[in-house]
C-alpha cells in the first residue's frame, strides 16, 4: 500500500499533460476532444486522489513525503546548507484537499463542457482550468512553504486569466471583465506580499521551510479525543507517535520543541525577538495572505467582482477551491496559530466580521452571482473564524461541505443564466434590439417562476440553499453547527474573548445567510415570470444537470462524514466525527466537537425563522409585480437595504482613501517629480543644455573653425600649386626627352665636377 | 686580352658618337619609328661601351649586362612597335608632335 504514495506526482503531472495537450492540439481536437481531455485529466487526478486516500486508510494514516522525479534538488545551496526539495506530502489534510479539488473540479469540468459550448476560445478555457488544477494541487500537496507559495501564485494567475476570460465582450462589458481581473490580481498581491514575508521570516527562524522532514510525524496533542471509541477509524497508537527521528526537525515540530523549552530567541540582526513574538508576526503575515486569497476583510473586495468570469470558474476557483487556500494554509500552520493567541483573536474577529458584513451585503444584491459571491465571502469568514477559535477540524469540515454546496449553487446559477439567455434568444429571435437593451440574464429582477421551466435546476438549487442555510440534515448544518459550538466553547471553556465575539457575529451571519438565500430562491424560481425571457427559459442540457444532481446529493450527504459525538442514533450508525479523527493525524490541534442539542436546535430554528421571514417578505403577490425590493420600499428597512445594495460603500471607501490618493500620488510623481524635476530640470537643464553648449563650441570653433579650415587650406594650396605646375607639362615627347637629357647632363655634371676638381688638385 | 691593336679610346669614342647621334635623333625626329630607331642606336652605343670596357678589364660583367640590354630592348621593341601600329590605326599618323593627348 505504501507504494501507492509514489503515485502522488501524478496529481500534478496529469493536469499538466491535459493542459499541454489542449494547449498545443486544442484547435484540432474540437469541443468534444478538448472537453474529454480537460475533464478526463481532472477525473484521472481524482482517481489518483482516491487511491491515495485508500492508501492512507490502509497504512494507518502515516504521512508520506515523496520527491518529485527530476526535481528532488529543487533549490539546493550546499554552502549555506539550504535544501528545499520539490517534495509532495501525502497526509490526511492534503488528501482531503486533493479529494475536494479534484472531485468538485471534475464535476465542474464536465459541467463546463456544456456551459462553454460554442465559445470561440473553448480550448483555451480548458487549458486554464487544467492549469488551475495543476497549481492548486501543487499548493495543497507541497511539503514546504515555498511549494505552497508557488501554487498560491499559480492559482492567482489562473484566477486572473479566467476572470478576464471574456475580456472582449462588446459594449464595455469586456472592459469591466478585465478590470475585475486586474482588481483581483492587484488586491491579491497585497495579501501575497504578507504571505511571502511570513515565509521568509519562517525560513530565517527555522532554517528550513519543510512542514515535516521525511520520516517525521507530528507531535500529537489529542489525549481527550483518543479516549472515545471509534468505529471505522483506528485510534492513534500513542507510543508510536512519541517516536521522533534524530536530526533537524521540520518547522512545526521544531516550533513545538521550542515552545515547550521556552525562552527561545530569534535574532533578526538589529532586533532580537522572543520565539512567541516571532510566531505572532509570522501568523499575522500569513493572515494577511489569507485575507487576500480567501477574501476576508480588508481584502475581500476582489471576490464579488471576480464573478465576471464564466460561471464554472466562479464555482471552481472563486467558491470551492482556490479561495479556501487561505483556510487550508492556516490549518496547515495550526501549530503556529495555536501558539499565537493574539493572532488567533484577530483571525476570529476578522473571520466573523467578514461573515456578517458579507452576509448583510448579500441581502441587497440583484445579480444572482453577486449574491453567491458575497455568500462565499461570508462562508469563508465562517471558516477563518473557526481557525481563529482553534476549531481547525471544523474549519476544514466547513471547507469540504461548502465546496460541495457552493459549487452546486454556482453551477445552478450558471444553469439559470444559460436558461435566461436561451429564453431571451428565443423571444428576440437573436435580435436583442427587438425587446429591450437593459436586459441582463443575471439580474434576478428579470427572473421569477423558473421553477416550472427548469425543475432540475430548481430542486438542486433548493438542496444547495438548504445546505447553505444550515437546515438539518443537509451538509451545511453539520459544519456550521460545529463552528458555532466550537466558538462558544472557546469563549466559555477557555475564556477567549474571540470565541464570544465570533459566536455572536456568526450566529447573526447564519440568520442573514438563510434570509438572503430564500430571497434568492423566491426571486429566481417562485412566483410568475417577470420577463419574457424567464417565461421562455429552458432547462439546461444533461451534461450540465447531471453534475448538479451529483452535487445536490453530496450537499445532502457529505455532512454525515463528521457527525458530532453525542448526536442521537446517527453517531452510532455513522461513527462519531470520523472526519475529525481522520484529520487529527495531520492537523495536530484538530479536536472533535460534541453535539449540543440546545445550540443546534436554536441555530436551526433561527435559520427556519429567517426563511419564514423571507417567505413573508417575498410573498407571491409581491413577487408578481416586483420592480423594487420590498425592503427598499419599507421605510423601516429602507436605509439598511440601501447600504447593503451599495455594498456598505466599501469600494467607494477604498477608492476615496487608497485608490484615488494613490493615483494622485502616482500622477504627481510622474508629472512633477519625474517629468518636471528629472526630465525638465535635471536632464534638460543640468545635463542636456551644458552638453549642447560644449558640443557647440567644439563643433563651430574647434572642428569647423580650426581643423576644417586647416585642411581646407591645405587642399587649396595643393590645388594652386598643381595649377601652376601643370603649365610646364606640354605633352610633347620632345620636351620630355630634352628634359631627360638635361637631367642626365646635370647628373653627369654633378658627378664630373668633383672629379675635375680632384684632377685639378683644387 | 686580344691581339687587336685597336685601343679602348676609339671604341669609347665611337660609342659616344653613336650615342650623341641617337640622342639628336630622339630629340629632333618627329617620326615615331625613327625616334624609336634612335633610341635603339643609343642602347647599342651603350652596349658597345659596355663590351669595350669588358674587354679592357677582361671581366664577364659587361657581357652579361649587354645580353640583358639586348633582351630588354627586344621586348621593348615588340611592345613599342605594337603601340606605334595601334596609334597609326587610330590617328593615321605617327608624328609624335601630334601625340599629346595627356596634355588636354
Amino acid at each position: 500500500m505504501e507504494n501507492f504514495f509514489n503515485l502522488v506526482p501524478l496529481v500534478v503531472l496529469i493536469p499538466l499533460a491535459g493542459m499541454l495537450i489542449n494547449l498545443f492540439a486544442g484547435k484540432h481536437l474540437g469541443e468534444r476532444g478538448v472537453g474529454i481531455v480537460g475533464a478526463g485529466a481532472s477525473a484521472l487526478t481524482f482517481f489518483v486522489a482516491v487511491l491515495l486516500w485508500i492508501a492512507q486508510v490502509n497504512t494507518g494514516y502515516k504521512a508520506a513525503v515523496v520527491d518529485m522525479p527530476l526535481l528532488a534538488d529543487w533549490i539546493t545551496i550546499p554552502s549555506a546548507n539550504v535544501t528545499i526539495p520539490w517534495a509532495f506530502r501525502v497526509d490526511t489534510l492534503s488528501v482531503t484537499m486533493m479529494l475536494v479539488v479534484t472531485g468538485v473540479g471534475t464535476l465542474i469540468h464536465i459541467y463546463a463542457i456544456g456551459y462553454m459550448h460554442g465559445d470561440e476560445r473553448f480550448p483555451r478555457f480548458f487549458v486554464y482550468m487544467n492549469m488551475f488544477l495543476l497549481f492548486m494541487l501543487i499548493l495543497v500537496t507541497g511539503n514546504n512553504f515555498l511549494m505552497m507559495f508557488v501554487g498560491w501564485e499559480g492559482v492567482g494567475l489562473c484566477s486572473y486569466l479566467l476572470i478576464g476570460f471574456w475580456f472582449d465582450k462588446p459594449k464595455g462589458v469586456g472592459w469591466r471583465n478585465s478590470d475585475a481581473a486586474r482588481k483581483a490580481f492587484i488586491v491579491n498581491r497585497v495579501g501575497d506580499f504578507g504571505l511571502v514575508l511570513g515565509v521568509l521570516i519562517t525560513f530565517w527562524t527555522f532554517g528550513t521551510l519543510d512542514f515535516y522532514h521525511p520520516g517525521e510525524e507530528p507531535i500529537a496533542h489529542h489525549a481527550e479525543a483518543a479516549e472515545e471509541p471509534r468505529l471505522f477509524v483506528p485510534p492513534i497508537p500513542q507510543e508510536e507517535k512519541a517516536h521522533q527521528p534524530e536530526g533537524p526537525l521540520g518547522v512545526f515540530n521544531q516550533a513545538e520543541v521550542w515552545l515547550e523549552e521556552g525562552g527561545h530567541k530569534v535574532d533578526f540582526g538589529m532586533v532580537s525577538l522572543s520565539f512567541e513574538t516571532t510566531l505572532t508576526l509570522i501568523t499575522l503575515l500569513f493572515l494577511l495572505g489569507a485575507t487576500g486569497k480567501s477574501a476576508q476583510i480588508p481584502l475581500f473586495v476582489w471576490l464579488p467582482d471576480a464573478m465576471a468570469g464564466p460561471t464554472p470558474v466562479s464555482a471552481l476557483i472563486h467558491a470551492a477551491t482556490m479561495v479556501t487556500a487561505g483556510v487550508y494554509m492556516m490549518v496547515r500552520a495550526n501549530v503556529f496559530y495555536h501558539a499565537a493567541e493574539l493572532t488567533s483573536f484577530v483571525v476570529a474577529v476578522i473571520g466573523a466580521t467578514t461573515a456578517l458584513v458579507a452576509g448583510f451585503i448579500a441581502v441587497g444584491q440583484w445579480d444572482i452571482k453577486r449574491v453567491l459571491a458575497y455568500s462565499t465571502v461570508s462562508q469563508l469568514g465562517f471558516m477563518v473564524a473557526a481557525v481563529g477559535v482553534g476549531a481547525y477540524a471544523a474549519a476544514m469540515f466547513h471547507l469540504v461541505t461548502h465546496a460541495c454546496f457552493k459549487a452546486l449553487l454556482f453551477l445552478g446559477s450558471g444553469s439559470v443564466i444559460h436558461g435566461m439567455e436561451h429564453g431571451h434568444h428565443h423571444v428576440t429571435h437573436g435580435h436583442p434590439s427587438h425587446l429591450d437593451d437593459d436586459f441582463d440574464p443575471q439580474d434576478m429582477r428579470f427572473m421569477g417562476g423558473l421553477k416550472e421551466r427548469m425543475p432540475v435546476t430548481y430542486w438542486t438549487y433548493l438542496f444547495g440553499t438548504l445546505a447553505l442555510a444550515g437546515i438539518i440534515p443537509f451538509a451545511g448544518f453539520w459544519s456550521k453547527d460545529e463552528i458555532l459550538l466550537d466558538s462558544l466553547k472557546a469563549g466559555v471553556n477557555k475564556g477567549l474573548l474571540g470565541g464570544y465575539i465570533a459566536f455572536v457575529l456568526l450566529l447573526t451571519a447564519a440568520a442573514f445567510t438563510a434570509f438572503y438565500m430564500w430571497r434568492q430562491v423566491s426571486l429566481i424560481f417562485l412566483g410568475k415570470p417577470r420577463h419574457a425571457a424567464a417565461a421562455h427559459a429552458e432547462e439546461s442540457a444533461r451534461v450540465m444537470t447531471v453534475p448538479l444532481i451529483i452535487l445536490a446529493a453530496l450537499s445532502l450527504l457529505i455532512g454525515f462524514i463528521n457527525v458530532p459525538g453525542g448526536f442521537p442514533i446517527l453517531d452510532w450508525i455513522l461513527g462519531k466525527h470520523q472526519f475529525t479523527s481522520f484529520l487529527e493525524h495531520s492537523v495536530t490541534y484538530a479536536h472533535a466537537g460534541t453535539f449540543n442539542f440546545l445550540l443546534a436546535t436554536f441555530a436551526v430554528l433561527l435559520a427556519l425563522g429567517a426563511i419564514y421571514l423571507a417567505r413573508s417578505v417575498y410573498s407571491e403577490p409581491v413577487l408578481a409585480t416586483l420592480r423594487r425590493d420590498p425592503l427598499e420600499v419599507d421605510p423601516r428597512t429602507q436605509r439598511g437595504f440601501a447600504l447593503a445594495n451599495a455594498k456598505l460603500y466599501w469600494d467607494e471607501f477604498y477608492f476615496t482613501y487608497i485608490v484615488y490618493p494613490y493615483r494622485n500620488a502616482a500622477y504627481w510623481l510622474a508629472q512633477e517629480v519625474d517629468w518636471r524635476f528629472w526630465h525638465d530640470y535635471v536632464h534638460n537643464r543640468l545635463i542636456r543644455d551644458p552638453f549642447n553648449a560644449a558640443t557647440a563650441v567644439l563643433t563651430w570653433r574647434v572642428d569647423k573653425g580650426l581643423i576644417d579650415r586647416a585642411f581646407d587650406g591645405l587642399g587649396w594650396l595643393t590645388r594652386r600649386v598643381g595649377q601652376r605646375l601643370r603649365t610646364i607639362q606640354t605633352g610633347y615627347v620632345h620636351m620630355y626627352a630634352l628634359s631627360v637629357l638635361f637631367g642626365a647632363l646635370l647628373v653627369m655634371f654633378l658627378i664630373l665636377v668633383p672629379l675635375i676638381r680632384d684632377w685639378l688638385g683644387l | 686580352m686580344g691581339s687587336s691593336g685597336v685601343s679602348i679610346e676609339l671604341y669609347v669614342l665611337l660609342s659616344a658618337v653613336l650615342f650623341i647621334m641617337g640622342t639628336i635623333g630622339v630629340l629632333l625626329r618627329r617620326n615615331a619609328i625613327l625616334v624609336f630607331m634612335s633610341v635603339e642606336l643609343m642602347l647599342n652605343a651603350a652596349n658597345l661601351a659596355l663590351v669595350a670596357f669588358a674587354r679592357q678589364w677582361a671581366g664577364g660583367d659587361g657581357h652579361l649586362m649587354v645580353f640583358f640590354v639586348m633582351t630588354v630592348a627586344a621586348a621593348e621593341v615588340a611592345v613599342g612597335l605594337a603601340l606605334i601600329v595601334a596609334i597609326f590605326r587610330t590617328k593615321k599618323s605617327i608624328d609624335i608632335d601630334n601625340l599629346h593627348l595627356f596634355k588636354e
